[in-house]
């Protein structure tokens, strides 16, 4: 395929190997925080259930629908906060919002992970909406837990 | 009608994007503007801006006729036998918000009908969704037929002699569909209701004659038809708007005002509160003379044409769906089995490609159409059989782009 590189930066392998192989895709049992948010400008949806326990995310699951971005997105979210402190969880989203912004970002402690290949987004402006909506979910249920 | 020479008109389209050159197909969401209609908006700032109606000086009488003459341009064009029927608002939402206001709060009550399709932009949903709420009124849909047209025989099924208000869209924004207005019109009148008509989608691109639909309310937007953002038209009926009240109050629109009461200038100045859009009122001028120098049929018969060459082209594309029926406008809405619209319309653009994706502001249609988005292409004077053999190069590329990932 001969497709721009700058095209490539958005779509690098990572990016689609969670597309089409998504992780924590489904509900999680009992009672859980549940977020439901879409992207009024597009269409895309996502229905986001985290379970926190002595003050970590102690599960995170996600169903959805959507682009390659968002819901790759929402698999790296999911699997990266998974297991974190809600503090450290919510300092990771405000990296992540920063990383789409272009601005330099210090992790400091966090592992991004695959997160990083998400880097491409920040040079198509309409996506980084995609991008950032997982994030946003995971933010609001933990903001209305508190 | 000399294609290139009708290109050579729009500057905008003459140059790369993303590293190639542009292939503009979002009409549907805005138009191009040709360099007559940036001219005029341009000789208007530089030679007479001012403002109306008040001026005894000269650069506020001449730019009362700028804006009182595209009012006739306007009446000519649609047809309208007043000038008295045509007034400026900002757009096709706020004509249709109007008329839910003003008439809908006057004459619609309780246990009243008001009648529109599941194929409606949301500015022709919400309006009647908030005056049936308010009114306790129900909002009833003309169910579609299964290609996405609107049959008679189910319009007169839903439109009773409850029915107050009709309001369907003219010409579907995602299906393409051309809506037989004038047959539902009759059928409103026959039940005492009016009928209201979304033109946003088809006075820029054919002969629209409001008299001989017989609606009582058509509205249109002038961004969609070459003229700048923020213009638009309601054109109403002489003795409707009379009885009307208005809903924006202020100057511009009064006649006496007391310290307690005030009166309202005639028709249609009485609905234009505030320093009207003079710009924006000539720029439409502009674009109304512009279309009517290349003629509506012509440019009618070249976006039908394009149309059909899209839907040739995409017919023996494996695994892309696309919705509407044959006869249609020149708008093109699918889907491809491995792409996401929105991954489709990146790749696209990545080659200079516009297309929109989404939901075109039409959900209820998205969820008839059991889809959460779709991608849509859309044409208009200007736009070439390359253009769309370049579009659907940029989807068999995109398409194999993602068919790699999951191949």
């Amino acid at each position: 395929m001969s497709l721009d590189n700058k095209l490539d930066t958005l779509y690098r392998q990572v990016i689609m190997d969670h597309y089409k192989n998504p992780r924590n895709r489904g509900e999680v049992d009992g009672e859980t925080l549940k977020v439901d948010m879409n992207n009024p400008t597009c269409g895309d949806r996502i229905q986001l259930q985290m379970k926190v326990e002595d003050g970590k995310i102690a599960e995170a699951k996600f169903n959805g629908e959507g682009c390659s971005i968002s819901l790759s997105s929402a698999s790296m979210m999911t699997q990266a906060v998974k297991g974190l402190p809600v503090e450290d969880a919510l300092r990771m989203s405000a990296l992540f919002s920063d990383m789409m912004l272009g601005k330099e970002i210090d992790p400091a402690g966090l592992d991004l992970g695959d997160l990083e290949a998400l880097q491409g987004v920040q040079k198509f402006p309409a996506r980084i909406k995609c991008a950032t909506l997982a994030w946003k979910a995971m933010e609001q249920g933990l903001e209305e837990e508190k | 009608m000399d294609i290139q020479e009708v290109r050579r008109q729009f500057p905008i389209l003459d140059q790369e994007v993303n590293g190639h050159p542009l292939v503009y197909l979002d009409s549907a969401a805005t138009s191009q503007k040709p360099r007559q209609v940036i001219e005029a908006v341009e000789d208007y700032y530089k030679r007479y801006n001012s403002n109306v109606h008040r001026g005894v000086h000269t650069l506020g009488s001449m730019a009362t006729d700028g804006y009182e003459g595209a009012r006739e341009k306007v009446r000519r064009f649609i047809h309208a036998s007043s000038m008295e029927e045509i007034i400026f608002l900002r757009g096709t939402t706020t004509a249709i918000n109007l008329v839910a206001s003003s008439y809908g709060r006057a004459n619609v009550g309780e246990g009243d009908e008001i009648v529109i399709t599941p194929m409606e932009h949301h500015s022709n949903i919400i309006p009647w969704q908030q005056l049936a709420k308010a009114t306790g009124a129900e909002l009833k849909y003309i169910p579609l037929e299964e290609d996405g047209t609107i049959s008679v025989e189910k319009a007169r099924e839903t439109i009773t002699a409850n029915t107050k208000i009709v309001s369907v869209m003219h010409v579907s924004n995602v299906l393409g569909t051309i809506n037989p207005v004038k047959e539902i019109t009759s059928i409103a009148h026959e039940n005492g209701a009016v009928m209201v008509v979304d033109g946003a989608q088809s006075v820029p691109h054919m002969k629209v004659d409001v008299q001989d639909i017989g609606a009582d309310f058509f509205a249109f937007s002038g961004h969609k038809m070459c003229a700048p953002t923020g213009i638009g038209v309601l054109y109403g009926k002489k003795k409707l708007l009379k009885e009307m009240e208005p809903v924006e109050f202020g100057g511009e629109m009064i006649d006496f005002v007391g310290l307690y009461d005030s009166t309202w200038k005639e028709l249609p100045w009485k609905f234009e509160g505030g320093t009207p859009i003079i710009a924006g009122a000539v720029g439409l001028g502009a674009a109304i003379d512009f279309l009517e120098d290349i003629g509506l049929d012509n440019i009618e018969a070249h976006e039908r044409k394009l149309a059909r060459y899209a839907l040739d082209q995409l017919k023996d594309k494996d695994g892309v769906t696309v919705y509407g029926p044959q006869d249609r406008a020149g708008i093109v809405t699918f889907n491809s089995d491995d792409v996401h619209p929105h991954d489709l319309a990146t790749v696209l653009d990545s080659e200079g490609v516009a297309v929109r994706a989404g939901h075109h502001c039409a959900q209820p249609l998205m969820k008839w159409l059991d889809v959460t988005a779709t991608a849509r292409a859309s044409f208009y004077l200007y736009n070439t059989e390359e253009d769309v053999d370049k579009f659907t190069a940029s989807l068999q590329t995109a398409k194999e782009y993602f068919g790699d990932v999951f191949g």
